[in-house]
């Protein structure tokens, strides 16, 4: 049923320059072989059908599969951005403060086993192994991605809300916050050793945020596994935050009373603020947040309040000053 | 020998000039610039106008230290090749990543500093490569050498558009800052009458 992929005849590396040589070229082709693909958003579908079984929910992708996602374009009408871009082009400081290299540092990198310790505030803390989170769903999520730096993707994650985890552990009454950790190992992180940084990397959400439907662990991307380069085994995902509060590679997260100083916080708080919602009347002290970059496209478009998601999330905010609270 | 030297210093400048930009298409024409080439490019040229910048800061500073004297045809392409990377590094920035979308671009750039930084700088580059010519260099006499001093606040610009453009302070434009200042201070009165006083006793007659 399905056209063998073309990353399947071609080598990789001269796969991946010809369509680096081709960028502009923003049509999928894998995702023009799923037919009749509902226009899922940064939402869950509503029982999506699937068309491989290994894609049904509760079951971790296939690492052999050609990467697919179940539509090609996000509720707005935006293609997805290419796999090969996707995780080609990532901002991983861990492993390298240049983009195009950080696969390369990641190739060392061990994601199983895999833990995540979910504690702090809560009535049932607990440790959860790759495979029990996995468990709580994969549901394919596309969403906007926009980086404070300018540039954005649109992303078809494979996860689940954060809420299903919290719901399990129960935060408490006194919880107001929840604070994320990624992996500290500076024996595979290269970048870690890095003085210009308070490592381990740090991130944080307000708990109303945090249970909000569109914030979700990722585990997936492209109906395949998380890639290393891009927060394997599992990352969150803030669609209408600026990319770095999405943090890579969890393995921990507390429920806590007061708010969290992220690691972007405390390398230059006048720059970078807990709440980082994608803002284009906001700027940054250095750049302009109005327009944005779209990765593999000439020209810029005008960057979208909460990142399109005004309607879902600006509740959240209600008679707060987004330019006190950046 | 004295001929053939001339000839060399005539010829290197523009080899090393045109290099990058023939890497650079070579690069591109490879798919060897990434999933954001327009990034890549721009990064690409930046880089290669500000080497250049420094790089033509550099005979007179050989003057002062070493006593080499007929560089400033060599310092004349130099510059040039620094304003001409400046002027892709710009057209890049207009013409790809705004795709010429002026009213998108003018939206953004009262916001954008470090943008703006670099606009500076390259304003005051154009003078500097419009009197270039030995017709310039004639008809302005003296006020010639005065008006090339730009070179220095046009550097300093770039270095600080250099090292605005990242989310934190980078090694990059801090050992740039760094070697402008040493091409700088070497450019000090007092400096260059130390370096003069230090070179003469080797010609000086001993006794």
């Amino acid at each position: 049923m399905h056209p063998i992929h073309r990353s399947e005849i071609t080598p990789e590396h001269v796969y991946l320059n010809r369509r680096r040589f081709m960028f502009g070229i923003g049509a999928l082709a894998a995702s023009a072989l799923v037919a009749g693909a509902a226009l899922s958003g940064c939402r869950p579908p509503e029982a999506t059908p699937t068309t491989d079984p290994t894609l049904a929910p509760g079951v971790t992708p296939s690492p052999s599969l050609a990467p697919q996602a179940q539509t090609d374009t996000d509720e707005l009408g935006n293609s997805l951005t290419e796999y090969d871009v996707i995780t080609g082009y990532t901002n991983y400081y861990e492993f390298s403060i240049i983009k195009e290299d950080v696969t390369r540092y990641t190739q060392d990198f061990r994601t199983s086993p895999w833990q995540v310790q979910v504690g702090g505030l809560v009535e049932q803390p607990a440790t959860f192994t790759l495979e029990e989170l996995l468990a709580l769903g994969q549901e394919e999520r596309v969403c906007r991605m926009r980086c404070v730096e300018g540039w954005s993707m649109i992303i078809p994650w494979v996860g689940f809300p954060l809420a299903r985890l919290l719901e399990r552990v129960q935060p408490t009454a006194e919880a107001k916050y929840v604070r994320f950790e990624t992996l500290y190992a500076p024996d595979q992180m290269p970048g870690q050793s890095s003085r210009s940084f308070d490592w381990p990397y740090v991130e944080g959400l307000r708990l109303d945020e945090a249970l909000h439907d569109l914030t979700i662990l990722a585990t997936g991307l492209y109906g395949k596994p998380l890639t290393k380069q891009n927060g394997a085994p599992i990352r969150l995902v803030v669609p209408w935050k600026y990319g770095f509060k999405s943090i890579k590679s969890v393995v921990k997260i507390d429920c806590v009373a007061e708010m969290p100083v992220s690691l972007w916080m405390a390398s230059s708080p006048n720059e970078y603020g807990f709440y980082a919602n994608v803002n284009p009347n906001v700027d940054h002290p250095r750049w302009s947040q109005a327009t944005e970059r779209r990765i593999g496209e000439i020209g810029r478009r005008p960057t979208l309040m909460f990142n399109g998601y005004e309607e879902e999330v600006a509740a959240l905010y209600e008679g707060m000053d987004l330019t006190e609270y950046y | 020998m004295r001929s053939r030297r001339i000839a060399w210093l005539t010829i290197i400048p523009h080899l090393v000039g045109l290099l990058p930009l023939v890497l650079l298409l070579w690069r591109y024409w490879q798919g060897g610039l990434g999933p954001d080439p327009i990034g890549a490019a721009m990064r690409h040229t930046g880089r290669y106008a500000l080497t250049f910048l420094l790089l033509s800061l550099l005979p007179t500073v050989l003057r002062v230290t070493l006593g080499i004297t007929d560089l400033p045809r060599v310092r004349r392409a130099v510059g040039l090749y620094a304003f001409l990377y400046a002027a892709f590094h710009l057209l890049i920035y207009v013409g790809l990543d705004y795709a010429f979308n002026w009213k998108l671009l003018i939206q953004a750039l009262p916001g954008a500093t470090y943008v703006l930084l670099g606009l500076a700088a390259f304003l005051l580059l154009v003078p500097l490569a419009i009197t270039s010519t030995d017709g310039w260099v004639r008809r302005l006499g003296r006020d010639w050498r005065r008006l090339h001093r730009l070179v220095y606040p046009a550097a300093a610009l770039v270095i600080l558009h250099y090292a605005g453009v990242f989310k934190e302070l980078r090694a990059g434009p801090v050992v740039a800052g760094i070697l402008l200042a040493l091409l700088l201070i070497v450019r000090l009165p007092p400096v260059q009458q130390w370096m003069r006083a230090r070179r003469k006793p080797q010609h000086a007659p001993r006794g």
